[in-house]
């Protein structure tokens, strides 16, 4: 056997950088435009009364949120895989005729489905079950593009020259394993096609109308299991798996502790599932789940933040490459987030706060924090350092890269801020009672009071939109940037002026 | 352990997969049974009644509204009685909410006409001065799928045995039937009888030439369904 370095095959890993960019800057302009109609109503109209059912903000929301999740982070997450699953496990996609095809097949077969959901969800056929709007035959498809992921996983594994399996693998296994389960169970439905009248017809109404088969509390304790593990699964566990890889490699230094991240991921995979009551607290599901929900909501700090602690010791000693870099920067920072995030989580999992921020837009400050902060900065982390290996180019501008960091920050400070104090003065103003014991407030009293910081959420929105055009741009160019040697990608991504 | 479950791929996921499971296992099996009987008094919705909730989720009116009044004082004085577990036993899919961007609407049937919902759909601001709430102007001009809502009525009587023609007690003694057509132009029948009612009520001549022509837009499905929240 010849002793020369692998050649990588980047080809899905390309594609999907694309779609990562792509949807990123759909689902980031559509949560603009909703920021914006909840601060301006008539941005409704924004394509006119002809089009208004299509622009509402109701139609909308879900296409916001679906195109977030399982367009710019899904699509960052196979973008990913592609591109470190090859570099630990020492195999070359380009090994294996079968994986190559797999993965353009994944790749072909996720872009149908994204086409079909942008339809679906325009025209208003939705399940409505939160980030699992999709009807029955898009579920379908989604199962199959998942299968195709395993598959590609675990053909990769399959064909592995390092038997080990690296920290960031355990992650991706687990996600697969994780959206799995969770998609399976909560997406049961019976098509309502099937249904015989006693006249006899059958086939009556929609083809792709169907009818969950789980109803009211358990329907909701299902979708909630789902939806917080969606997160779990979507959010945490595959954005942890690129910063065990792209920190070390960026920075050049080992991961701290082996120890900690065994903790970390076993601790994760145990607690997380059993906090997705929280999100029903207060509601007709048992008491007792209810407290469950809480508790280990709470002790879900300590796996999350025994990744994110592992992490910034890894900076240990080395701290002076943040300043240097940008690409450090955005990891550090996401890194800080996932604390910040999973330390917020918790305290508005405990009852007595749920009771205040449960309904309001604290909850979105939260999810908003999470999702640009840390999965946000995390995944365009991952992207620039992938652009100078998959392109053999500079990154073309390294100031570029640092004013986008500095207008993001900005824009996640203001949108999480903005949050926080719409979220806990609505809270606290549906509650209060006057002297006679009656309500103080009326409803409407306590949407309006809410404008000025729907507003600065508005323009915090913005300025992270306007940073992700930056990196689509920075991106773009680099791939017509300086050509670079190998050794110059070893470890700090070669970046132009 | 750790070190041998690293090199072996499928143990591994195994392994994963039992530790994920677990939760699941304890935390939503064992309240399945006893989540999903019904309360005295609450009744499967009427063919009309479910076509206005496909508008009501076709619109993703969930976004914004919840349907879960929790046991406070502030909310029950708002809201009305605070939310049992039986009263949501023919909901599929559950309409709770993560998000008050407005109001509850669990029981809003108990304090909103049809009048009111005719001229809030058409321009909310007329109506709550100050509101966000985007117009719904198309639910006046778009036409209600029966047949999809007759489809799930159909399903959930056959798979769930959903008491359709049957009579279910109500909390005043007496007991009500709820009917499913025997057709799809009986189901339709039955849609339109409860369409004139609602009909009757509101002022949009187009929408009552429409109920008269039997056609039924969107707009007097969704108030069948509001009003039968209680």
């Amino acid at each position: 056997m010849v002793n020369r370095p692998l050649e990588y095959d980047y080809t899905i890993t390309k594609m999907f950088m694309l779609t990562t960019i792509v949807l990123g800057i759909v689902g980031m302009l559509i949560g603009v435009i909703l920021a914006f109609q909840l601060a301006f109503p008539n941005v409704n109209l924004i394509f006119g009364e002809g089009l208004a059912e299509y622009t509402n903000f109701s139609r909308l929301r879900p296409l916001h949120t679906d195109a977030v999740i399982f367009g710019f982070t899904l699509s960052g997450i196979f973008a990913t895989w592609y591109y470190v699953g090859q570099r630990v496990l020492k195999v070359s996609m380009a090994e294996s005729a079968i994986l190559m095809f797999l993965g353009k097949l994944h790749f072909w077969l996720y872009l149908v489905v994204v086409a079909a959901v942008v339809v679906s969800l325009l025209a208003g056929v939705t399940t409505s079950k939160e980030y699992a709007e999709f009807e029955w035959p898009i579920d379908i498809a989604v199962v199959l593009v998942w299968v195709i992921f395993g598959a590609s996983i675990f053909g990769l594994i399959g064909i592995r020259r390092e038997k080990s399996l690296y920290i960031s693998v355990w992650y991706y296994i687990a996600t697969f394993i994780g959206i799995a389960m969770l998609y399976l169970f909560n997406n049961m439905e019976i098509p309502t096609m099937f249904a015989t009248s006693a006249a006899g017809e059958s086939g009556i109404g929609s083809w792709y109308h169907s009818v969950s088969m789980y109803s009211g509390t358990n329907d909701a304790l299902v979708q909630w299991w789902y939806g917080h593990n969606a997160v779990a699964f979507g959010f945490t566990v595959p954005i942890v798996a690129m910063i065990y890889y792209f920190l070390p490699k960026e920075s050049g230094q080992a991961i701290y502790s082996y120890k900690l991240s065994l903790l970390s991921f076993w601790g994760l995979m145990f607690v997380y599932l059993w906090a997705g009551g929280h999100h029903l607290l207060y509601s007709t599901v048992p008491d007792w789940m209810q407290t469950m929900g809480s508790i280990f909501s709470v002790i879900l700090i300590l796996p999350s933040w025994g990744s994110a602690i592992n992490m910034l010791l890894t900076m240990k000693g080395e701290w002076q490459q943040v300043a240097a870099s940008p690409l450090i920067k955005f990891m550090i920072l996401a890194s800080t987030f996932y604390m910040f995030s999973t330390l917020e989580g918790p305290i508005q999992a405990i009852k007595s706060v749920n009771a205040i921020a449960h309904f309001t837009d604290w909850i979105i400050g939260h999810v908003h924090d999470g999702v640009l902060g840390w999965v946000g900065f995390m995944i365009m982390a991952a992207l620039y350092h992938m652009a100078p290996r998959v392109f053999k180019r500079e990154i073309y501008s390294k100031s570029l890269m640092a004013a986008q960091f500095w207008i993001q920050t900005l824009g996640v400070v203001l949108y999480f801020t903005s949050m926080w104090i719409a979220g806990i003065t609505q809270g606290m103003m549906w509650r209060a009672h006057d002297e006679f014991g009656n309500l103080a407030y009326s409803f409407i009293d306590t949407v309006t009071v809410l404008h000025p910081y729907y507003t600065i959420r508005g323009v915090g929105g913005l300025l992270y939109l306007v940073g992700f055009l930056m990196f689509a741009y920075n991106i773009y160019k680099t791939m017509s940037a300086r050509p670079v040697e190998e050794h110059e990608l070893q470890n700090a991504s070669p970046m132009g002026a | 352990m750790f070190h041998w479950l690293e090199k072996h791929p499928f143990f591994f996921a195994v392994g994963v997969f039992l530790v994920i499971s677990f939760a699941g296992l304890i935390e939503i099996l064992p309240n399945f049974a006893q989540a999903s009987r019904p309360v005295i008094g609450t009744a499967p919705y009427s063919t009309l009644e479910l076509a206005g909730r496909h508008v009501y989720i076709k619109n993703s009116c969930n976004a914004c509204h919840s349907q879960l009044i929790r046991p406070f004082k502030s909310e029950t004085d708002r809201y009305g009685h605070y939310s049992l577990s039986g009263e949501y036993a023919y909901d599929r899919p559950f309409l709770w909410g993560s998000k008050r961007t407005g109001p509850d609407l669990m029981r809003v049937g108990n304090y909103r006409t049809t009048d009111w919902h005719e001229n809030h759909m058409k321009n909310p601001a007329s109506v709550v001065p100050g509101s966000v709430m985007p117009a719904y102007r198309w639910l006046f001009t778009n036409n209600t799928d029966i047949n999809t809502a007759f489809a799930e009525q159909l399903t959930v009587a056959q798979h769930f045995s959903v008491p359709y023609n049957q009579p279910v007690p109500m909390k005043d003694g007496t007991t009500k039937v709820v009917k499913m057509g025997s057709s799809v132009a009986n189901a339709n029948a039955i849609a339109i009888e409860e369409a004139k009612v609602i009909a009757a009520d509101m002022r949009d001549q187009d929408v009552k030439d429409a109920v008269a022509r039997g056609e039924i837009p969107e707009i007097v499905a969704l108030i069948a369904y509001l009003n039968s929240l209680k």
